[in-house]
């Protein structure tokens, strides 16, 4: 039986538009164009190359967003992907992560499923917290933030990177993993996987389909809820630093002000 | 209300004539330019060489770049306005980019693939279609550019064989190629041969000292004593006929391509016009310099609005010869002026290759004159107007 594998991709806003919240401080989804989040192409990648290493393996894409979602969608079929399930319903507006989750482990297991990659975030929410959750609720091990990935037999296999030392790790299958943007630069679509995407299929799943109340998800139904949003304050002068000795100091510090270590 | 304001770089919205293939199309040469070619471009084109162009040419093959528009052995069958849309972002990157997959494409394969046999083609046209094997084109001589009636370069029967004697000048890819697609006379008019540039009697030495398409292969050919089996000749066209109907489709890739040399040039002069400071303030205030703008951005988007028609035409099957001289002498006209405004709005940094346009300026004086002159359009458009044909 061939080795089944979902990706779970996000369309996210344009990082080089002008982002910004909309009135109920979620984000605004249409006043900036979007694409396949750059961090999950990794993932599509990924799910590509084991599936060619297989030989007998289908890529599923999976995404849950607006109408607009589709086109990320698109672009992972382009790259290779065998099929793509959409889930996409009014009441999905406002979903945090958590219910975000729940809604892609009911979609992952009316799909069906051997290997679920993920991105290790989205570029725009930047939780990260996606893989663990999903692992979870689907109740599989989960083997994260990988920049190498390898299925043998059942297993998967990978190595995770960390500043102090190199973790070789396995799971046995069904898993969930995610993959880093070290794991390999993501293939550019052909332009034969252009236009062999029109032909894949893309199934259109509600939250009906899933079996979800729409209260446990939207914005009613989120963990977390934002108050408000503020734009960062029109860069100023700027702060120069004169090195008397303790010009490292002060540079930490002004980074650590700014959030940034 | 529209979605969002106005895209300077697209301020009339002419995405929304194109359709999510060739948008992603389009994406994905940008993307493979931006990774591949951007970064080096400048320092190749100063060093007059193009390193890496095996490899570039195997990565322009996997993405299907590589006679895109041309139907199985191992090619993409894309629409013609997808492939307009990837010469323009080739050629955004640099003409010299753009003019390598037009020969392989458009001449080298398009000849193998419209007049050849069926053994030619698969014996070509799935390694040209990789990137495996660089093809190149030659019709121009030393002596004979727009008049290749008039060409010296001669192929004689031997027995069953054809040897082929004479030159070859300004072939880009020449000294790359594997393959060679070569127009020659006969008794019987002219013919085409497709040439293994390992047959002995065949050497493509590269041309120097060129002030233009510096990041570009250009070579002459010469063919001394180059014999050939009988199943090198191209079997399925005699005349002028066969090299011109493989120019039309190369000048069509330029309608397009050139708008990209423009797109560039004209986005670097507005993002510089608004960083600069004369005078106390950006010179993108001046009503001098937002004239020059607008006049650019007008052309340029003229210009692709004649590649579009003139795209779709070809797709319907109804796109005529002189359609395209439109197209080219519009298109590349326009774009060297637009080149050259962008210079000017640059002052001295116009002349830097930290920047694009100086670049393309320079390209763009070759592909001006290249596949059909300034001239010879205005004269092909001429005629077609008028019935007289004022040079033959």
């Amino acid at each position: 039986m061939s080795l089944r594998i979902v990706v779970c991709v996000k369309y996210v806003p344009d990082a080089t538009g002008d982002r910004r919240f909309a009135d109920d401080n979620t984000t605004d989804r249409d006043s900036v164009d979007g694409l396949l989040s750059e961090l999950d192409e990794y993932g599509v990648e990924q799910a590509l190359k084991i599936a060619e290493a297989s030989g007998d393996a289908e890529v599923t894409v999976l995404t849950v967003g607006p109408d607009d979602a589709k086109d990320a969608l698109r672009k992972a079929l382009s790259m290779g992907a065998d099929k793509a399930v959409h889930v996409n319903d009014d009441d999905i507006h406002g979903t945090d992560v958590i219910g975000t989750s729940a809604i892609l482990a009911k979609a992952i297991e009316k799909t069906g499923f051997d290997l679920v990659v993920c991105g290790m975030a989205s570029t725009d929410g930047t939780m990260g917290v996606i893989p663990a959750l999903l692992s979870e609720r689907l109740g599989v091990p989960q083997v994260t933030l990988l920049s190498e990935v390898g299925v043998e037999g059942g297993t998967v296999k990978g190595r995770r990177d960390g500043d102090a030392a190199t973790e070789l790790l396995e799971a046995s299958l069904p898993a969930v993993v995610s993959v880093t943007d070290q794991s390999g630069e993501a293939r550019y679509p052909s332009f034969k996987g252009i236009m062999a995407a029109k032909k894949k299929p893309v199934e259109s799943l509600d939250l009906d389909d899933l079996g979800i109340e729409a209260d446990e998800v939207g914005l009613a139904g989120a963990w977390t809820a934002v108050d408000s949003a503020t734009a960062r304050p029109a860069r100023t002068a700027g702060t120069i630093v004169k090195d008397e000795g303790e010009g490292g100091k002060q540079l930490a510090e002004f980074l650590a002000s700014q959030k940034f270590i | 209300m529209p979605k969002s304001a106005l895209d300077p770089r697209d301020p009339l919205g002419l995405d929304d004539l194109f359709d999510a293939e060739e948008l992603a199309v389009r994406d994905t040469v940008r993307a493979w330019c931006a990774d591949r070619v951007l970064p080096h471009i400048a320092d190749w084109y100063e060093r007059g060489e193009l390193p890496e162009v095996r490899e570039l040419a195997r990565e322009l093959g996997s993405i299907g770049a590589l006679g895109m528009h041309l139907e199985g052995y191992g090619c993409a069958g894309a629409s013609a306005v997808q492939y307009g849309l990837a010469c323009l972002e080739l050629e955004a990157a640099d003409s010299g980019l753009r003019s390598l997959v037009s020969v392989q494409g458009s001449l080298a394969m398009y000849a193998i693939h419209r007049w050849g046999s069926e053994e030619q083609r698969q014996q070509w046209l799935p390694g040209m279609a990789a990137g495996e094997t660089i093809g190149c084109f030659g019709l121009t001589e030393p002596d004979h550019g727009s008049d290749p009636a008039s060409m010296r370069t001669r192929a004689k029967r031997e027995g069953a064989d054809w040897v082929l004697d004479g030159r070859k000048m300004w072939i880009t890819n020449g000294s790359v190629a594997g393959v060679a697609v070569v127009w020659a006379r006969t008794d019987d008019g002219i013919r085409g041969f497709v040439v293994p540039t390992d047959t002995p009697g065949f050497s493509a030495p590269e041309i120097k000292h060129k002030g233009s398409l510096r990041a570009s292969v250009t070579s002459e050919l010469v063919l001394e004593g180059v014999r050939l089996p009988a199943a090198a000749a191209l079997p399925e066209v005699s005349g002028l006929k066969g090299p011109l109907s493989c120019l039309n489709q190369a000048r069509y890739g330029i309608v397009w391509g050139a708008l990209g040399a423009a797109r560039s040039c004209l986005e670097a002069a507005r993002e510089y016009s608004i960083g600069r400071e004369q005078f106390g303030r950006p010179i993108a205030g001046f009503q001098l310099t937002q004239a020059k703008l607008a006049d650019m951005s007008l052309e340029l988007n003229k210009g692709l609005l004649l590649a579009l028609h003139l795209g779709r035409r070809m797709d319907a099957g109804t796109l005529r010869p002189e359609q395209v001289s439109y197209g080219k002498l519009n298109n590349v006209r326009e774009a060297i002026g637009i080149a050259r405004t962008a210079r000017t709005i640059l002052g001295a940094n116009g002349i830097s290759y930290d920047y694009p346009v100086m670049r393309h300026a320079n390209n763009l004086e070759s592909v001006l004159t290249y596949e059909g002159t300034v001239e010879m359009h205005q004269l092909v458009i001429g005629q077609a107007l008028t019935g007289q044909a004022a040079f033959r």
